[in-house]
């Protein structure tokens, strides 16, 4: 495999208030593998993923995206070929939308301004739905949608978006087993197009099976590497069993 | 033979009454200002559905209120009920009360909805103040500035009516252009910024376009009540469909129903101010809406539990059998 990075980050530090969230984190994540990262609840995750995408401005430290032909460029200069699916999503569920609206949502950036979506775009996206599972949602309301189908049109929005980057934050929070393989196999079909999959993940049993890199966090970057060699159980210890985040920062 | 002569009376009313909309339907001056708050519900039926859907109506509400003051102001600064400097104060001081109410729910511990009533009964109070005052100083052209409070239709001018029409339809098609970045910001605007379309311009758009609308009713419909107008059409229209664009077509209805048959009833009788006939119309198509509409109206809900009641507890007593 090659080992070109999609998203470097140098030296970021992070704070909502006087104790940073995320301590001075070098950590990059590699073209065409699937990482997991891998911490605590509270270890700043969610938070690093964040500021990678601009919705938080970190103190200091730098982010460096690549992609095909671009090379070490912001994230606003490449918005379009990154898709995000956040933990939890407080959209107003009873929006007059279709399960397929929100899914060609997933096609706006392509369009870019004032353009509307097409057959073309409205094929794709109910393709989408076909490979999460929801071939026969296309007409439904949102508002009648159960939490784990809600996540898999959010899901099918991000493909979508064909980007060349997918992050995703606990896609796996809630489904059932089913759909956990349904979703990891669509993830790794992408790897296997040589896309770049991040996903914050929190069930250490399926880590070995799911994943080609693993990125351990808490507060800072405690490991990380490819799963056979990072992934042992004293990268887990140190990582699991120093809950900085309860005590008061040390520095 | 009293009988009869009773009959005649009710015949004479009736046909007096019928003379009387017969004359007012010709009426050219009704027809402007019938057209003109025709065209403001249309306009807010469209973009009020943008602010009931982003949970904006409750800010329309204290924007309007705050506009007040700046109405007031804007005539002791030149002593004239020139339309174009009064909105203009609307603006400045609804614009004021934005800035407050954004840094006291950022900042501060105060809650959204607390700095809402706040900032909307003070610089409502403030505005009554200020008009009272005027009102004692005998000015000739103070006349019809109350009007800013409930709203007269009958005191919009032709160059108004032009105004609100002129306005609207820029505001159209803004919709129409911007028709997709305004569904993904008002549905998901966090999403709609990993998509590279600038959440300022999309956003500013969207609230400008709220103000203006407001703005342009405050004569008309009156600061109390504009905001229901803003958003009753919506909500009614809501009821009846789960399309974007049909809600907004029927919310465009409704407002122009709303407008047209608001001023009608109060040009029917002496002194009703627009703003609450207008209002009373809209509250009648979100109640029947809220009851009847099909699928989400309250008793087609009702019956739908019935009937689902009954042919459950037949399959379960079968099987008991
Ligand atoms: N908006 C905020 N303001 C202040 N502190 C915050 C905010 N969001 C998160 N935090 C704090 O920052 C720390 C990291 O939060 P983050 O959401 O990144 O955790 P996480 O690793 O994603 O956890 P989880 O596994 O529960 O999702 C936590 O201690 C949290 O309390
Ligand atoms: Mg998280």
């Amino acid at each position: 495999m090659d080992d070109k990075q999609a998203i470097s980050i140098e030296h970021l530090t992070v704070a909502y208030d006087a104790r940073p969230v995320l301590w001075n984190i070098t950590t990059g994540f590699k073209e065409g593998r699937l990482t997991a990262i891998i911490g605590p609840n509270g270890a700043g995750k969610s938070t690093l993923i964040k500021s990678v995408l601009n919705f938080l401005q970190p103190i200091t430290g730098t982010v460096a995206f690549s992609i095909q032909n671009e090379q070490n460029v912001p994230y606003k200069k490449i918005k379009n070929k990154v898709a995000y699916v956040p933990q939890n999503t407080s959209v107003d569920w009873d929006f007059p939308a279709t399960v397929l609206d929100v899914v060609l949502m997933g096609r706006y950036g392509h369009l870019g301004w004032l353009k509307r979506p097409g057959k073309r775009d409205k094929d794709l996206s109910k393709q989408m739905l076909l490979k999460v599972g929801l071939p026969t949602f296309a007409s439904r309301q949102i508002s009648q949608l159960s939490g784990g189908q809600r996540q898999r049109v959010f899901l099918a929005r991000a493909l979508a978006q064909e980007a060349d980057i997918y992050i995703m934050d606990e896609p796996l929070s809630g489904v059932d087993m089913k759909t956990e393989r349904i979703i990891m196999k669509l993830l790794k079909k992408l790897v296997e197009q040589g896309k770049t999959v991040i996903v914050v993940h929190h069930d250490l049993q399926t880590v070995e099976d799911y994943f080609d890199d693993v990125v351990f966090i808490n507060r800072e970057v405690i490991a990380q590497g490819p799963v056979q060699e990072a992934f042992t159980q004293g990268n887990i210890d140190e990582t699991y069993h120093q809950d900085r985040n309860l005590g008061e920062g040390e520095g | 033979m009293k009988l009869i002569i009773r009959i005649e009376t009710w015949e004479k009313v009736k046909a007096d009454m019928l003379e009387q909309i017969r004359l007012l339907l010709n009426d050219y001056t009704f027809q402007v200002v019938a057209l003109g708050t025709g065209f403001l519900g249309l306009l807010s039926g469209v973009i009020g559905t943008y602010a009931t859907l982003r949970k904006e109506s409750l800010l329309g509400d204290a924007l309007s209120h705050a506009a007040l003051p700046g109405i007031g102001i804007g005539f002791i600064l030149i002593q004239r009920k020139e339309l174009s400097v009064l909105m203009l104060g609307a603006i400045i001081s609804g614009l004021i009360a934005t800035v407050i109410i954004q840094t006291m729910s950022r900042k501060t511990v105060v809650k959204l909805d607390s700095a809402l009533s706040l900032i909307l009964s003070s610089f409502f109070g403030l505005g009554l103040v200020i008009l009272t005052s005027i009102q004692n100083n005998p000015n000739a052209q103070q006349a019809g500035l109350s009007n800013f409070i409930f709203g007269q239709a009958s005191a919009m001018l032709r160059s108004n009516v032009q105004l609100i029409g002129l306005t609207g339809l820029v505001l159209l098609v803004l919709v129409a252009l911007f028709w997709k970045e305004f569904k993904v910001f008002t549905f998901d605007p966090m999403f709609g910024r990993t998509l590279g379309f600038s959440s300022k311009i999309v956003e500013s758009l969207l609230s400008t376009m709220i103000v203006v609308t407001i703005i342009l009713g405050l004569e008309s419909v009156g600061v109390i009540l504009i905001s229901a107008l803003l958003t009753g059409p919506s909500v009614a229209a809501r009821q009846w469909t789960n399309r974007l664009s049909l809600v907004m077509l029927l919310a465009a209805g409704i407002g122009f129903v709303s407008g047209v048959t608001g001023t009608f009833i109060s040009s029917m009788g002496a002194r009703i101010p627009t703003g609450p006939s207008i209002v009373v119309v809209v509250s009648m198509f979100v109640f029947l809406s809220l009851f009847i509409s099909p699928g989400r109206g309250i008793l087609a809900r009702h019956m739908a539990y019935r009937k689902r009641q009954k042919v459950f507890m037949k399959q379960i007593r079968s099987l008991e059998e």
